[in-house]
C-alpha cells in the first residue's frame, strides 16, 4: 500500500481505527526508518493505541500520547509532542483520532498545518456490522459530521466491517457492496479492505488492496 | 444489515432497553459508562423516546421514579459514585415499589477512586443500596451478548415484581467489544393498575408514595414485600455451572473475573486438576443451591473478585463453612491474571486455602 507523509484515521466510534492504526503503523516501519503513530484519542478510556507500547518500542516505531492514557485522570488530553507531527517533515505519521465528531475536534489544532503541507491522507474508516452505521447512508452522515469537527476533508476509506475475532470472509465479502456504495456517495476511492490476518488467506485474490490486520490483546 | 453486529457492552445495555420497549433515559456522564448516554442520546429522538441529561445523578434518579410511577419502561445507568449519589432514589423506589433498570458499570474505589473496572460495589448492589429493608435484583453480565440479554431481562423481573433490577456490570464488560445477535420477542409489558395515569373520572385515585404515617401499615408492606422476594429467591436464581460434575476444588466468580477464571480453569484441567467454576448470574438472589451442593463434594472453594472479597460472605454462607474459601483478588482497578487465578486453584488443591 502507498502511503502519504501523513495518514490520519477517523471513522465512527468502535469502527476498528485503533487496530487499523496499528497495523499500519507496522507496515510503513517495513519501508521507512522513523515512523511516528500519534494516539490522539481524546474520547475513549480504555482499548488504546498506547496497549501497544511495548511492541512499537521493540520494532523501534515513535508513540506519542497523552501521558494520562491509561490511567485515572479522567480528561480529555492532548499530548504536547503532537506538534512534531506537523513540524518534523522527516517522518511518517500515523494519527488515530478519537470516534466521531466529538474525537475529530482535536485534528481541528493540527489541520491547517497539515493541509498546508498536503502530503497527507485523511481515511474514513467504516465498519457496517457497527449498530449506528449499517448502512451507506448513516455512515455518511457520520462522515460529514466528522469532517465538520476536523476540518480536513476525507481523501479515501478503509472498510474495516468487522465483528471481531468472530469475522468470516464472508462476512468481509458481504460488505463489500456496502463500502462500494459510501464510495459511490462520497466519490472517494477504496483505499484499503482491511481483514483479520486469519481470514487473509482466504480473501487474497478476491478483494483488491486486501490489508492483513494483527488484532490488539484483549481480555477473553 | 447483520444479524450480529459489533458492540460496545455499554451500546448493548442501551439498544436492548430500546427494544425491551424503555423509551425513557435519564442520566448523566461518568466514566466507564457513558457511551449508554452517548447511545441513547443518538437513537432516542429517532424512536420518539425521551433522553435527557439531568444536571445530576440524583436528579436523574427521581427523574426515573417519575416515569416508573406512571408504569413506562425507564431506566438510568451510572458508575459506581454515580451510583452512591442515586441512593436514596433507589430506596425510594423500593419504597413506592416501582420497577425501574438501573446499571452500574463499576469502577474502582471507594470514592472517586478510578476509571478501571471493578466489582467492588457488589455489597452496595446486593445488600440494599441505601436505608431501609429492600433488595434490588441483581444481574452480573460476562459478554456483551449477556449485558444485552439481561437488559431485557431486567426490565421483564421488574415489571413482574414491581422492583428495580439492577446490571453490574464492570467498565471491561462496558468497554469491551463483541459481535452480539438482538433477536428478542418482547413479550408485552403486563397490566399496571397502580400507575398514575389519569383516572379518567372512572376510579380512585392512585398514590406513588413511600411515606406511611402509622407504623403498622408501614410493616404490614414490608413483610409483604419480603413474601415477593422469597418468591424471587425461588423462581430466578441465575448460575452457570461449568465443569463441576467431577470438581475437587470450585471457583466462583462472575462478569469480567469469570473469563478469567474460565482460562485458569481449562490450563488447570490440562495439568490434571478437576476443577470446575460456579458462575453466579443473579447476584441477589444469590445462587445458594449450587454453592451449597458443592461443598459437599469438593475440598475448597475460591472466590475470584475484583474487590477486596465482598461475594466471599455470601458463599461462607451458602456452603455454611463446609469447606476452606479462599480469595483470588485483586482491587482499585485491576485485573487478576488467569496466572494469578491457576496459583490460586493450586495453592487450594494442595490444602493451601486459608
Amino acid at each position: 500500500m502507498e502511503y502519504k507523509r501523513l495518514t490520519l484515521l477517523c471513522g465512527h466510534y468502535g469502527s476498528g481505527k485503533t487496530n487499523v492504526a496499528v497495523n499500519m503503523a507496522y507496515d510503513l516501519k517495513k519501508r521507512f526508518d522513523r515512523v511516528t503513530v500519534a494516539d490522539l484519542d481524546i474520547v475513549n478510556p480504555y482499548f488504546r493505541t498506547k496497549d501497544s507500547a511495548e511492541d512499537f518500542k521493540a520494532q523501534g516505531i515513535e508513540l506519542i500520547c497523552s501521558e494520562y492514557a491509561g490511567t485515572n485522570v479522567d480528561i480529555p488530553a492532548m499530548p504536547q509532542q503532537m506538534y512534531s507531527l506537523t513540524d518534523d517533515r522527516s517522518v511518517r505519521g500515523i494519527l488515530d483520532i478519537g470516534g466521531d465528531d466529538r474525537g475529530a475536534l482535536a485534528l481541528g489544532r493540527l489541520a491547517p498545518a497539515v493541509i498546508e503541507e498536503n502530503d497527507y491522507e485523511m481515511l474514513l474508516v467504516i465498519n457496517c456490522f457497527r449498530p449506528l452505521t449499517p448502512d451507506a447512508s448513516s455512515t455518511v452522515e457520520i462522515m460529514r459530521e466528522i469532517e465538520l469537527a476536523g476540518k480536513i476533508p476525507f481523501t479515501g476509506i478503509v472498510n474495516n466491517s468487522n465483528l471481531g475475532e468472530e469475522t468470516t470472509a464472508e462476512d468481509v465479502l458481504n460488505s463489500l457492496g456496502y463500502a462500494r456504495e459510501v464510495s459511490e456517495i462520497t466519490r472517494l476511492p477504496i483505499k484499503c479492505t482491511a481483514v483479520r490476518e486469519e481470514i487473509y488467506n482466504e480473501l487474497e485474490g478476491k478483494i483488491p488492496n486486501l490489508f492483513p490486520l494483527k488484532l490488539q490483546g484483549k481480555i477473553k | 444489515m447483520a444479524d450480529k453486529v459489533l458492540m460496545k457492552g455499554n451500546e448493548a445495555i442501551a439498544e436492548a432497553a430500546i427494544i425491551a420497549g424503555c423509551k425513557h433515559y435519564f442520566g448523566y456522564p461518568i466514566t466507564p459508562q457513558t457511551e449508554i448516554a452517548a447511545y441513547m442520546a443518538k437513537r432516542m429522538p429517532k424512536i420518539g423516546g425521551v433522553f435527557l441529561q439531568a444536571e445530576s445523578e440524583i436528579a436523574a434518579i427521581n427523574m426515573v421514579y417519575g416515569v416508573a410511577a406512571t408504569g413506562h419502561r425507564v431506566m438510568t445507568s451510572s458508575s459506581s459514585p454515580g451510583i452512591s449519589l442515586k441512593g436514596e432514589g433507589l430506596s425510594y423506589l423500593a419504597g413506592a415499589d416501582l420497577p425501574s433498570l438501573i446499571v452500574n458499570v463499576q469502577r474502582g474505589g471507594p470514592g472517586l477512586g478510578g476509571i478501571q473496572p471493578s466489582q467492588s460495589d457488589y455489597f452496595q448492589a446486593t445488600k440494599g443500596g441505601a436505608h431501609g429493608d429492600f433488595h434490588m435484583i441483581v444481574l452480573a453480565p460476562a459478554s456483551v451478548q449477556e449485558m444485552a440479554d439481561l437488559t431485557v431481562k431486567g426490565f421483564e423481573l421488574a415489571d413482574k415484581y414491581r422492583m428495580t433490577s439492577m446490571i453490574l456490570a464492570d467498565g471491561t464488560m462496558g468497554q469491551m467489544m463483541e459481535p452480539v445477535a438482538l433477536d428478542y420477542e418482547i413479550a408485552p409489558a403486563p397490566e399496571k393498575p397502580w400507575a398514575t395515569v389519569g383516572t379518567k373520572m372512572a376510579r380512585e385515585h392512585n398514590i406513588v408514595n413511600s411515606l406511611f404515617l402509622a407504623p403498622e401499615e408501614l410493616e404490614r408492606v414490608n413483610f409483604e414485600r419480603y413474601e415477593r422476594y422469597a418468591a424471587i429467591k425461588e423462581n430466578e436464581t441465575m448460575y452457570e455451572e461449568y465443569m463441576m460434575e467431577d470438581a475437587d476444588i470450585c471457583v466462583a466468580a462472575f462478569g469480567i473475573a469469570a473469563r478469567v477464571a474460565k482460562n485458569a480453569i481449562n490450563e488447570a484441567r490440562k495439568q490434571g486438576i478437576k476443577v470446575g467454576l460456579i458462575r453466579p448470574i443473579t447476584l441477589w438472589p444469590f445462587p445458594e443451591a449450587p454453592f451449597k451442593k458443592a461443598a459437599d463434594k469438593v475440598k475448597a472453594v475460591v472466590s475470584v473478585e475484583l474487590s477486596m472479597g465482598q461475594m466471599i460472605e455470601d458463599i461462607r454462607l451458602a456452603t455454611e463453612c463446609k469447606v476452606p474459601v479462599s480469595l483470588c483478588n485483586r482491587a482499585g482497578g485491576m485485573i487478576p491474571s488467569p496466572e494469578q487465578v491457576l496459583e490460586a486453584i493450586k495453592a487450594a488443591n494442595n490444602g493451601g486455602a486459608k
